[in-house]
């Protein structure tokens, strides 16, 4: 199980950087929301991957016991993804005025920052 | 309990500033007046508080406060020793004189937009990223800070405005998305990220003589998410578009504040977590400082527009603040602690001077700007007061920070850092007086076309008849830039303090442990 989800989120590295040095402003974008996937499933997976233990405790013990899947990793990746959320539609919608502004959605074409 | 109050008052004052002022928002949309007011209650009140926490830690030492009373590694920890007090400190004294400037130059569609709550939430966002001890919750504080900068740089209508807009997202997002792998493959090492606990761990480690899995690896992405974030070299490339392109008070908050959390952030992690002094990286930082100075500078001297020069002068400053964490020793780090209080008020404070230029020349091109010192005499005392302190002429401000440094660099004889931060240093100097030279001293330059005169005239009414909200932020700044540098004597120790902090963490480490057990 470790290892395909290693292999899964090395290609989803590997892709979201691909895009991410692309032209085109939509396949940025899509690297950039491939990157934050990849980052999640890395936090789930390095948290420790445990199969069937809940981490709730029995009602007639003080503690957990056995093997049980550490909550924080989860805790932080639904933090992450909230935040990727916001933040990939706040550039979905600045992307979308800077093609209607420019009529292009190549970057080379729109970088008229310099000016 | 007080403690929790001081330490927390500069997180909420700012939400509650940005909830009143979307809530005036909505129920008087047209109101400037109802904004002003908001904004201005609530920026007076973080900069008492700021001061407040700053004085309380100087007497106090370092506060801890467990937010909702969780036990230290599983719940979220406000930690403020000195240097996170100067920190909040300066993100307070800009808060201050960048809501008065905004209320002289930002306009009226752009307050109705919700200008003022998302520059509240950007301080939200800055003092959180200062104030939090839990390596999780900076980043989400960083991605605060970085969601109202984004909207507050792309808001108006000007297509450059969008397009270096959408470099810095990316790249902002790309740092996030480092800084975040980074966390988890840490998270799965050591199972903490509370960053008292994890300095903890890692020197019992180093004691044990067991090696921690991928450390160099993490490290570095640290220092890569950081460096992005602190535009050192060679990842600053985005810095100059993003923030030559909005409206100058935002550009001149951003110039204060963004890049140095990311230096904060540097030096917090590499003095407690990975101490630079252990880890394989000392001489790679010594190097990226080095030549972030040097790049700086030299982008600088090629540029033309007051903006731009200034933006890339921000780079080679953010070279020396490098250059003290790398150095390594207290001294050298309480020369960094000084570099940035020194910094951003006098590069905040050129940003406000140069839209003012901006203002009253119709234009930020020196070729095209002239006479300020005939017209304007004041403007041009408030200008040459940060610039010669920048360039770090006695007895200003920059003076003194740039001196411990150089003397920290002679004493553990690393004398070609020394070279390279005098020759940037000349070099500083050198582009001041050009923006002086041109736009100060050159005779104006004629303007033929009657409309554009009728224009700049009416600019220049608008900048009397506001002459206050224009005036006061550059002349505070200026006078806090002449207070430190003739006050160094004072001021020095506190910093000497920070950075003796700094580079012995057991004490940082025992306040958070004693308060969370």
């Amino acid at each position: 199980m470790g290892i395909l989800l290693a292999i899964v989120i090395g290609v989803l590295y590997g892709s979201a950087i691909y895009l991410l040095v692309r032209r085109s402003l939509v396949k940025m974008l899509i690297g950039l929301g491939l990157l934050s996937h990849a980052t999640n499933l890395l936090i789930f997976t390095a948290g420790g991957l445990t199969q069937g233990g809940p981490p709730v405790i029995n009602p007639d013990a003080q503690r957990l016991t056995g093997a049980f899947s550490d909550p924080l990793p989860q805790a932080l990746i639904l933090t992450a993804i909230v935040i990727g959320l916001g933040v990939i539609a706040f550039a979905l919608a600045l992307s979308s005025r800077l093609y209607r502004a420019t009529g292009s959605d190549d970057m080379n074409q729109i970088n008229i920052g310099e000016k | 309990m007080l403690a929790g109050i001081v330490l927390i008052a500069p997180l909420i004052l700012p939400l509650l500033s940005a909830i009143a002022g979307l809530l005036a928002l909505a129920i008087r949309p047209l109101s400037r007046n109802l904004q002003n007011l908001i904004s201005g209650i609530g920026s007076t009140a973080l900069l008492l508080s700021a001061l407040f926490l700053f004085l309380d830690v100087l007497k106090e030492g370092i506060l801890v406060v467990q937010i909702g009373s969780w036990p230290m590694p599983f719940g979220i920890t406000l930690v403020a020793d000195i240097f996170t007090s100067i920190m909040i400190l300066i993100s307070g004294i800009i808060g201050f004189t960048g809501q008065i400037y905004s209320m002289a130059s930002i306009n009226p569609e752009r307050i109705r937009i919700g200008y003022y709550p998302l520059f509240f939430t950007l301080l939200l966002g800055v003092n959180g990223a200062f104030l939090t001890g839990d390596l999780f919750n900076l980043y989400v504080w960083f991605e605060v800070m970085l969601m109202s900068s984004f909207v507050l740089m792309s808001i108006g209508r000007n297509p450059g405005q969008t397009s270096g807009a959408i470099k810095y997202v990316t790249i902002n997002l790309f740092s996030s998305a480092i800084f975040l792998t980074a966390l988890g493959i840490l998270y799965g090492f050591v199972g903490t990220l509370n960053m008292a606990d994890l300095a903890v761990k890692f020197s019992q480690a180093r004691q044990a003589g067991e090696s921690i899995g991928l450390i160099n690896v993490v490290s570095g992405m640290f220092l890569i998410a950081f460096g992005i974030k602190a535009a050192v070299f060679p990842l600053f490339f985005w810095l100059p578009d993003s923030y030559y392109a909005p409206p100058p008070a935002i550009s001149a908050v951003f110039a204060g504040l963004l890049t140095k959390v990311g230096v904060y952030a540097l030096i917090r992690v590499f003095t407690l977590v990975f101490p630079l002094n252990e880890g394989s990286f000392q001489p790679v930082v010594l190097w990226i400082a080095g030549i972030t100075m040097v790049t700086g500078v030299l982008g600088a001297v090629a540029q033309n527009e007051v903006r731009r020069i200034l933006s890339f002068h921000i780079i080679s400053q953010i070279g020396y603040m490098v250059m003290g964490l790398a150095l390594y020793t207290p001294l050298a780090i309480a020369g960094s602690v000084f570099y940035i209080f020194h910094h951003v008020m006098v590069k905040t404070n050129l940003f406000f001077a140069g839209g003012l230029m901006e203002r009253i020349g119709g234009t930020g091109d020196l070729k095209r700007l002239g006479g300020l010192y005939k017209n304007w005499p004041v403007l041009s005392v408030l200008f040459i007061i940060p610039a010669l302190s920048l360039a770090g002429l006695p007895p200003l401000s920059g003076f003194f920070a740039k001196l411990s440094l150089l003397q920290a660099g002679f004493e553990i004889k690393s004398f070609w850092i020394v070279g390279v931060a005098l020759i940037v240093s000349l070099l500083t100097l050198f582009s001041m007086t050009k923006i002086w030279t041109q736009a100060f001293w050159k005779p104006a330059p004629e303007i033929d076309d009657g409309e554009c005169r009728e224009r700049l005239l009416s600019q220049h009414e608008d900048v009397r008849s506001k002459k206050g909200q224009w005036y006061i932020p550059i002349f505070l700044l200026a006078a806090i830039t002449l207070l430190v540098g003739f006050g160094a004597g004072i001021v020095f120790p506190i910093a000497m303090q920070a950075g003796e902090q700094l580079i012995n963490p057991a004490g940082y480490i025992e306040a958070v442990f004693r308060s969370g057990g």
